[in-house]
């Protein structure tokens, strides 16, 4: 296996080598779920349990965020007898659940993928399209 | 830089104008002098919108009639306001003007709401997206000039939905998504285009719209029976209806308005709330595309099968965010500033974090590595050569990037016609016909489509 990198070394090495895109699973309708298959350009450098665990999880928070549950429906009626202005001042659930996103892909990079040259892209920033995958090229490894 | 008495400046002699701010960064002495203001996305956004107060407010390219719609709004209840309730306050009570305001309110608030209020854009696919895709297409082994036809079929919830390819925006439209050529953006669960509103109708912005639609139809349907109750009042005695309407100019006009409007505006929002009830899209009805016409047994697939969820799902679901980032900055300044010294890279990166993203990891990474969205202002560029982007791009407004070229100016070459329609809709509506326009709200967005593509007419046949 790979010997770890720091991120500055990853800084003075990183070229891309490759992307990887992981497209949307449309199966149960409009909700946001991305699909789980482990793409073959991935193999060499993580472990597919360890990946489809990270996209697993990042399904689950969007279906959390997504959720038709009780606390969806007040902070709906409620906006709606206010003509919407409490949008303007209020963070959504919706948003709140992003920014969880956020951070747990910043972990998961920190932790997992900058070591293994890899760098997941937060797909808010694709317009919950795709999930971005960065392959960097690992230099010393060639050596 | 010349010193001059400032007597004797010579016109001539002056260097091209620009403000120089004391330098924050030793390690910039050696780049452009110019303060590279940093540039928000909505000011490169390749759609037909406009976008106000820095990017917050954003609107379709033509406002169609809002302004209209805005106007007959404020006169009507503007006239009501002065005409009729003075009379009511004293003869009936003062609820009336209670009520009214709190309509008027509601009306107005979601009217902007719906017309200021990002419809759920979705942002063009990034170039490394687009090659990904074009990929897959390639392979499946068509070897025929003409390109395999770009359908992609997922099954949902037993049905089997295509997916269409958007040749504009280089991805595959995810389901209930549509491409409206007005505004020239792919809008997930789109609705219609909405001239009255001036904007698209779509996820984020439905509620609203619906929300609108109702509250006017009460405010409408009240000012007509204040109106009424006013008039019949006066006309009381023996005096008739027209020593009344003498007395109370104001209250003809408000009549007239809303006599033809309560009908079109009440047959709207009962057909709006067939379509939340059942958790359909104008798109789809008008379509028929849930309705078996092709005589399999098709059923919506995205209905949840009880009324009352639908209603909940469509109205009081989680507010999805905006996916376009209007006030977000571009990380081509960014880039570019940084030239290729990569020793200066972690000083500019840690100092210019707030710029580029709130992720650290990627802030570090992403300015060593060129970025996606440098490659779409820029020539597939090295950073090295990032320096000459941001020096055509002030000068090309609205044409960005060479790679977007082609599609602004298909999409130039395609304004006329798209002009011609919204023009000929709000020339050919009537306030008797209002509820008409709105059903059929844009021909062109049946067509999936946009006329970048010459394998445009050979896919109509395909829905």
């Amino acid at each position: 296996m790979a010997e770890t990198h720091s991120l500055q070394d990853m800084r003075q090495q990183a070229a891309i080598a490759a992307k990887v895109f992981l497209q949307r699973d449309y199966t149960n309708g409009t909700v946001c779920q991305f699909q789980t298959k482990f793409p073959s350009e991935l193999e060499t450098r993580i472990d597919k349990q360890q990946f489809e665990e990270t996209v697993r999880t990042l399904n689950n928070l969007y279906a959390e965020a997504e959720k038709l549950g009780s606390q969806s429906y007040i902070e709906g009626c409620l906006a709606c007898l206010t003509a919407y202005t409490i949008f303007l001042c209020m963070e959504t659930h919706y948003e709140k659940v992003l920014k969880k996103i956020a951070k747990y892909i910043q972990e998961q990079n920190d932790k997992i993928y900058a070591p293994r040259g890899l760098l997941l892209t937060d797909p808010i920033e694709r317009g919950l399209r795709v999930i971005e995958v960065t392959i960097f090229e690992d230099r010393s490894l060639t050596r | 830089m010349k010193n001059c008495e400032y007597q004797q400046i010579d016109p001539q002699a002056l260097p091209t104008p620009t403000p120089t701010p004391p330098p924050h960064h030793g390690s910039e002495g050696d780049k452009k002098e110019e303060p590279r203001r940093p540039r928000r996305k909505w000011e490169v956004f390749p759609g037909k919108n406009r976008f106000f107060c820095g990017g917050r407010i954003i609107v379709a390219r033509q406002s169609g009639v809002l302004p209209l719609t805005l106007g007959l709004i404020l006169v009507t209840s503007g006239l009501f306001f002065i005409f009729d309730c003075p009379f009511l306050v004293k003869h009936l009570t003062s609820c009336i003007p209670v009520i009214g305001g709190v309509l008027f309110v509601f009306v107005v608030i979601t009217l902007l709401q719906t017309s200021f209020t990002d419809p759920g854009i979705l942002p063009r696919a990034t170039p490394d997206e687009a090659a990904d895709i074009e990929k897959q297409i390639d392979n499946t082994g068509n070897t025929s000039y003409r390109p395999p036809p770009r359908t992609k079929e997922v099954v949902i919830n037993q049905q089997v939905v295509k997916l269409k390819y958007c040749f504009t925006c280089k991805m595959f439209r995810p389901p209930r998504t549509s491409h409206c050529s007005l505004c020239d953006n792919c809008v997930e669960r789109f609705d219609h285009h909405c001239p009255w509103v001036g904007n698209c109708v779509g996820k984020r912005n439905y509620r609203f719209f619906y929300t609108f639609i109702v509250s006017l139809s009460f405010l409408t349907a009240f000012i007509f029976g204040c109106v009424t109750t006013h008039l019949a009042l006066r006309a009381q005695g023996g005096k008739g209806l027209v020593f009344a309407l003498q007395e109370s100019p104001g209250s003809a006009v408000e009549l007239v308005i809303c006599f033809f409007s309560v009908w079109s505006i009440l047959g709207l929002s009962g057909f709006h709330t067939y379509l939340v009830s059942s958790n359909l899209t104008t798109n789809e009805d008008i379509k028929g595309s849930w309705s078996g016409k092709s005589g399999e047994d098709v059923t919506n697939p995205y209905s949840h099968r009880n009324i009352f969820i639908n209603c909940c799902s469509v109205l009081c679901g989680p507010m999805p965010p905006s996916l376009i980032d209007r006030r977000g900055f571009l990380p081509a300044d960014e880039s570019a500033q940084t030239g290729g010294a990569d020793i200066e890279v972690p000083a500019l990166a840690t100092k210019s974090e707030i710029n580029v993203c709130t992720q650290g990891t990627k802030g570090l990474l992403e300015s060593a590595t060129l970025p996606p969205l440098l490659s779409t202002s820029c020539p597939q560029g090295k950073p090295q050569t990032a320096h000459t982007c941001p020096d055509s791009s002030p000068a090309v407004n609205s044409d960005p990037s060479p790679e977007l070229s082609v599609s602004c100016g298909a999409r130039h070459a395609a304004s006329s016609p798209g002009d011609a329609s919204p023009s000929r809709h709000s020339k050919a509506c009537s306030k008797k016909s209002k509820r008409a326009a709105l059903h059929i709200p844009n021909p062109a967005f049946d067509i999936p489509v946009s006329p970048t593509s010459p394998d445009a007419a050979s896919f109509a046949p395909l829905h």
